[in-house]
């Protein structure tokens, strides 16, 4: 009994990071998934919205606002505005003039940035932690004599955040007539230009979209910690693409999907053999899905035109 | 009018957004608790200034870049061939060679600690270039192989006593093993996830040398690493049992700069020998090959050749100069550990790759002289050398992606239009 209330609590625990990464993985899926580059600074402004979110809480905690629903959802709305207009400042200083030339130079671009970001952070913010302090303390326990199961309301905030930003994303693109135009890029981007779509309009929503859905994650993860630091953008960000490739990179059910398939990796990994090689499991996975099926769990291989 | 007013007002308006939210206000710990800082009015001054700047350069831009073509027109800025034929060149090179050898005997012991260490970076920029300029493949694990070559050393110094010389050779060949079974399963894959595999790669040797506490030390790494010998001669005030001082054989009174003496002409011999190496390489039907490949995939197959194997080729030789370059660092510090082979050496290197003309060694190795040497000439820089690595990446990869000094080729090309 012990044996499974601990499997069950591991589960949670790798739910709960698992969809964060969904939703940063969603930012580089989308963006794969039109302009087909990988958007290596997407970790970095998933960190930038940690940031804002903390500056938000914190500074509304000392004008004596104490209403945490408040404060979450403030700081929610900022840390979302300053991080899209990051993703946007972004994708226009660096990758739109790289846009034609070959993949390898919009790649290095794009690392440039991450690098850049995260420099600019350190020197902005400081490299120490900074910490807040937990808003939703307490939770709910259930279980037997010997372990007990621990949900937290932190938990349970996080599932819900997630589900309700992933059900306005599918809304977005399934009915909106912006997400039409979306769909429509990432099928032919050329034909969609023909067509009077403005695929420069699409692009920078695209990137606005994933940088809103890596600062809702930014926010949650960093309420679940408690800490932030300059450098969490790069292992997060290297984590979400694992994930986005697990699902299958284009493909947003797909980054849904390998989120959860990773955050549940990680923590049964860490559970039971040891915390330390938890990330090793990331790199692991991600190194056998490229190996055996790059395309992901509900991608379709690429049809190589000549 | 209106619409460029616009778009000026909107840049303005998000750049004061961006410098506001990051730079304006700070996150601060005091005591256990974290205040908001606001800065400073200076911080807002340099903000505002910025805003004007964004603001007026939208709302001219059209004319700005009239002008700019006007004045610099379409030409591109390219050095004029310095050397004409082949003897001026020869001449050169052997001045060259001949001016850094005498070098170690007029610098002072930290000019020449410094060169050593520009040195190494010459190396693995070199090694980084066969696989990214030539062969067009990221790799952004390239430390990985570094600390496979350094831990080579450490570890058969530490457990089986070899020395570095037989250990130098050992080195590049377990690189070079591990360069090809890495890149054997993925080199089949698109390049972007290439360079992401081999991230992966990196970080996964650095998390095992930091953990593999038993073979590795951990985070407390290997110390008592020897420096290298000249033909068993040691370079030590006292040498181990069985061998002989380098001062005491010739009769001269101990000196501890003739170690970095030494060490430097080693760097440099082994830069050499990378430059050479490459060089020749370049000119066979294998380099050829890499420079095809990276050009055009489906050509290159269309013509019988295998991707597959030149791009292992590529990887696995690149790998073996990190190894060695891996090797001579782990004899110089004499002490290394997990947190010397981070991704930001990766990232250092690439730059330097990046910053010298992809595929130019000329380029490369003058990129790694300015990127080493910059930071150490002002010391301020140094907190903002990596802000200024990332940014100068971005800026070649926009306005320069062929890098400061790239490889020129003779070349034709069909005028336009």
């Amino acid at each position: 009994m012990d044996e499974l209330l601990y499997f069950l609590q591991q589960t949670i625990n790798g739910l709960t990071i698992g969809s964060t990464y969904a939703l940063i993985a969603i930012g580089y899926t989308m963006v794969y998934g039109i302009i087909g580059m990988i958007n290596f600074a997407h970790g970095e402004i998933y960190m930038i919205g940690t940031y804002i979110a903390f500056i938000v809480i914190t500074g509304l905690a000392m004008m004596g606002i104490d209403n945490t629903l408040f404060l979450i959802v403030a700081a929610l709305l900022v840390s979302m505005i300053v991080a899209s207009a990051h993703g946007f400042a972004v994708e226009r200083v660096a990758y739109r003039p790289v846009r034609g030339s070959k993949r390898l130079i919009a790649l290095i671009s794009a690392i440039g940035m991450s690098i850049f970001l995260q420099n600019y952070m350190r020197l902005a913010q400081g490299s120490r932690d900074k910490a807040i302090p937990n808003l939703l303390p307490g939770g709910w326990e259930f279980g037997g004599e010997g372990f007990v199961v621990n949900l937290s309301y932190m938990q349970v905030i996080i599932f819900v955040v997630t589900l309700l930003s992933m059900g306005a994303l599918a809304l977005f693109i399934s009915r909106s007539r912006l997400g039409r135009a979306c769909r429509a890029c990432s099928q032919d981007r050329g034909m969609a230009n023909l067509l009077g779509i403005n695929t420069d309009l699409v692009i920078s929503m695209t990137f606005v979209i994933g940088a809103a859905l890596a600062a809702v994650a930014g926010l949650l993860l960093g309420m679940y910690y408690g800490v932030v630091n300059p450098y969490i953008g790069f292992l997060a960000g290297l984590k979400a693409f694992t994930a986005a490739v697990l699902g299958g990179i284009g493909s947003i059910p797909g980054a849904m999907l390998g989120g959860l398939i990773l955050g549940i990796a990680e923590a049964l990994t860490g559970g039971y053999l040891s915390s330390e090689y938890k990330d090793v499991v990331a790199f692991g996975l991600l190194i056998l899905i490229l190996l055996f099926r790059p395309w992901g769990i509900l991608g379709k291989p690429e049809v190589e035109k000549i | 009018m209106a619409s460029q007013l616009l778009h000026a007002g909107f840049s303005a308006g998000l750049t004061f957004l961006l410098g506001a939210s990051v730079l304006g206000v700070e996150l601060r710990s005091q005591g256990v608790n974290t205040i908001v800082a606001v800065e400073g009015p200076m911080t807002w001054l340099w903000l505002g200034v910025a805003v004007v700047i964004v603001f007026f350069h939208q709302l001219f831009r059209p004319r700005i870049e009239a002008l700019r073509r006007r004045t610099w027109g379409g030409s591109r800025f390219s050095l004029p061939p310095l050397l004409r034929n082949h003897a001026q060149r020869r001449l050169m090179i052997a001045l060259v060679i001949g001016a850094l050898l005498l070098f170690p005997f007029l610098a002072e012991r930290s000019a020449i600690d410094l060169a050593t260490l520009t040195l190494i970076y010459v190396m693995l920029g070199l090694g980084l270039n066969v696989v990214v300029g030539l062969a067009g493949l990221l790799d952004l694990g390239y430390v990985g192989f570094y600390a496979v070559g350094a831990y080579t050393y450490a570890l058969l110094n530490n457990y089986f006593g070899f020395s570095f010389w037989e250990a130098l050779p050992l080195a590049g060949i377990v690189t070079a093993l591990f360069g090809y079974l890495l890149g054997f399963p993925v080199l089949r894959l698109r390049g972007d996830y290439l360079a992401i595999v081999t991230l992966g790669f990196g970080e996964i040797i650095r998390i095992l040398l930091n953990n593999w506490t038993e073979l590795t030390g951990g985070p407390n790494g290997i110390s008592r690493i020897p420096k290298p010998t000249l033909f068993n001669l040691e370079f030590s005030r006292r040498a181990d049992e069985g061998n002989i001082p380098f001062h005491e054989f010739f009769g001269i009174p101990y000196d501890p700069s003739y170690k970095v003496m030494y060490l430097y002409i080693l760097a440099l011999l082994l830069s050499l020998a990378t430059v050479y190496v490459i060089y020749r390489l370049m000119r066979m039907p294998i380099g050829r090959a890499w420079e095809a490949l990276r050009e055009d995939d489906i050509a290159c197959r269309s013509l019988g050749l295998n991707p597959t194997g030149i791009k292992l080729s590529a990887f696995t030789i690149g790998a073996s100069f990190a190894g060695f370059a891996g090797a001579f660092f782990a004899a110089r510090q004499g002490f290394i550990s997990p947190e010397s082979f981070t991704f930001i050496e990766s990232a250092i290197v690439l730059a330097i790759v990046v910053l010298g003309g992809m595929g130019s060694q000329l380029g490369v190795i003058l990129a790694a002289i300015a990127m080493t040497l910059l930071p150490e000439i002002a010391r301020e820089f140094n907190e903002y050398r990596m802000l200024l690595f990332g940014l100068i990446m971005v800026m070649m990869m926009v306005w320069r992606p062929q890098g400061l000094l790239p490889l020129k080729r003779p070349q034709m090309e069909l005028k336009r239009g």
